[in-house]
């Protein structure tokens, strides 16, 4: 898959019914993703972007066109083939970290592994490998209730990264974190992109997020208006 | 094997509310199979005393008696001739003369049956051997509902009325020479038991019989001509039915328990699923199947039963254990219970009691806590994502 589309969108729609209203959260996006890329959907609130994360990333069908995502149709795929993808594929952050309050750091990063079939010792390599990258591999024993915002959501980049996905979707991983905390969780995605070739997408308006992206994608009203290489970036490939 | 582990990694970690859910269930555990085990107990204990009192292995009775109709006493009694007298002198039956009389005491009029045994039978427990004392014109032996309901006492003498086989009257005075302590009520009331030979003289009706009562375990029961063999089955039916009729009635109780048990669980499960909807979003996002949110969920209720089986156990064994062993003391007015009831009444518990309990509470768990589950079947994984219910 070297050469070829990791995610690859095709006249993509998407219609929400609100009782007699339609509203049209896509409008025929076209769109590619290779491996390593590390690409940002930039708009305002209601733009579309999460929409398209949720579709890319099979939690939701498209209305109409096709969206495939390492070579299967999310418009065509039944919901226990699209959990397989998910499981085996994609990792997702979230904007508000979704961590299982009851299990400890090791076993939220220990569970997309545990569906995966890993065994014990593989799984505690893993697991502390990944908090090794997001630096808290002291913190293995805690709960969720008891990190800061900052750590949460390094808990969920080591859980989302844990399984080497070929893919990570993060929706508007920083906007529940400050400044500091917000740079050092996107140096961390950096070298996880640059370390694996895992392809990052965002879905952000944060600023702090789009100097750190390689490609920006901007939606509006659900059309894809700009589509750039940041040359900020130079040495970055993508 | 990662679902179970997980179900019960959550339901563990729900504290609390999960104990709460877990014992209020052990509390319907413990009281179905206590109920069910003072009614199996009290059904073993009742055949047992009716078994060795009354019953025996069975019993011949003359085909004309019928003992729901006092008008067929004075026609049912037949001889004890060929293999029948073979069988009851071999001592592997008793036979027993039943005649109706009347009683005076106190100056009152009072209908008793006449019962007369061997005094020297030792196949039933009745006391018949204080029947020996021969210095007494006709002792009796009678039992302490009927000495309560007669005001008669040990020593005390009355007069007996009583019409023979030709249908003449005569009268006797019988002599009570002890009252008896016994659970089974149709051995005492309304009756006075006195010598065999006795009462076959006096009703003239030598070496003839009611009922002829075998030993324990008898069979196969022989075909003689005149007399019926009524098996074990038939004499203790009532007793069943009773047994099973009160053991309906009780039933009530435990249904109400479970259903409060259950109204929990479903409860915690509604609350679950809406509580947790951005949980079960984040298991999709991870991964998880749709089928598979439902399994954990599905299985988490019903781990419910599980825990509530191995709390109830904790305590339910000992208690019930020790009251299977120490017996349960009845109260008085366990009398009115209307069948063969000791002092202290002994649970039976069967593994098969048990087991089916544990059964039916499991069953019935898993289906209140997957009713609710049909929900997750419906969210969108974007909606549950966002704690919105679909």
């Amino acid at each position: 898959m070297e050469n070829s589309y990791l995610i690859k969108t095709v006249d993509l729609v998407k219609v929400y019914s609100m009782g007699e209203q339609s509203i049209v959260a896509l409008d025929k996006v076209n769109l590619t993703f290779r491996k390593g890329e590390f690409a940002g959907i930039v708009g305002p609130s209601g733009s579309g972007k999460t929409t398209f994360l949720n579709i890319i990333g099979s939690l939701d069908a498209p209305s109409e066109g096709s969206a495939e995502v390492m070579g299967e149709k999310i418009e065509k795929l039944p919901h226990r083939k699209a959990a397989e993808l998910r499981n085996k594929h994609i990792g997702f952050i979230f904007q508000t970290f979704n961590l299982l309050p009851i299990y400890t750091v090791f076993e939220n990063v220990e569970f997309p592994l545990l569906l995966l079939g890993f065994s014990a010792s593989e799984r505690k390599r893993a697991v502390m490998d990944a908090l090794e990258w997001v630096h808290l591999a002291d913190r293995a024993k805690s709960k969720p209730s008891q990190l800061s915002g900052g750590q949460s959501q390094r808990v969920a980049i080591a859980r989302a990264i844990v399984k080497r996905p070929a893919i990570i979707l993060a929706d508007e991983p920083t906007a529940n974190l400050d400044a500091e905390n917000s740079h050092h969780i996107l140096n961390i995605m950096e070298h996880l992109n640059r370390e694996l070739e895992t392809t990052f997408i965002f879905c952000t308006h944060d600023e702090k997020v789009i100097q750190h992206i390689l490609r920006k994608i901007i939606l509006i009203d659900g059309r894809v208006t700009k589509d750039e290489i940041m040359k900020n970036n130079p040495g970055r490939r993508w | 094997m990662i679902i179970p582990k997980l179900a019960l990694r959550n339901l563990l970690g729900a504290g609390l509310k999960t104990w709460l859910n877990v014992v209020v269930l052990s509390f319907s555990f413990v009281a179905i199979i206590f109920t069910q085990g003072l009614y199996k107990g009290l059904d073993e204990q009742a055949s047992r005393a009716m078994v060795d009192t009354e019953c025996g292995g069975g019993q011949y009775w003359i085909e004309s008696y019928d003992p729901f109709d006092p008008f067929s006493l004075q026609d049912a009694h037949g001889k004890l001739e060929g293999e029948m007298e073979n069988l009851v002198e071999s001592g592997k039956a008793t036979p027993i003369l039943i005649v109706q009389g009347t009683i005076y005491p106190g100056g009152r009029i009072q209908p008793v049956l006449l019962k007369g045994i061997d005094p020297e039978q030792k196949l039933l427990t009745i006391p018949s051997y204080v029947l020996k004392k021969t210095d007494y014109e006709l002792p009796a032996l009678i039992g302490s509902r009927m000495a309560q309901t007669s005001g008669l006492k040990v020593g005390d003498s009355v007069t007996v009325r009583w019409r023979d086989a030709n249908g003449t009257f005569d009268a006797k005075d019988l002599q009570i020479v002890q009252v008896m302590e016994t659970s089974v009520q149709t051995i005492d009331s309304g009756q006075a038991w006195v010598p065999l030979p006795e009462l076959q003289k006096m009703a003239n009706m030598e070496n003839e019989a009611t009922t002829v009562v075998t030993e324990k375990n008898f069979g196969p029961a022989k075909n003689f001509p005149g007399w019926t063999f009524k098996d074990l089955n038939f004499l203790l039916k009532d007793i069943h039915q009773l047994i099973k009729m009160k053991s309906i009635g009780s039933t009530i109780f435990y249904i109400i328990l479970l259903f409060l048990a259950m109204l929990a669980i479903f409860n915690t499960q509604v609350l679950s699923i809406f509580r947790r909807r951005k949980e079960i979003g984040t298991l999709m996002a991870l991964g998880f199947s749709r089928g598979r949110v439902i399994q954990l969920f599905t299985l988490e209720g019903a781990l419910n039963a599980v825990l509530a089986a191995l709390v109830g156990a904790l305590y339910g064994i000992p208690l019930l254990g020790y009251l299977a062993a120490k017996g349960w003391a009845l109260p008085g007015t366990a009398e009115q219970f209307g069948i063969a009831i000791g002092e202290k009444l002994f649970p039976t518990y069967s593994a098969g009691l048990v087991m089916g309990t544990t059964l039916l509470v499991l069953i019935m768990t898993t289906i209140v806590s997957l009713l609710p589950t049909r929900k997750i079947a419906k969210m969108k994984p974007t909606d549950a994502l966002r704690g919105k219910q679909t």
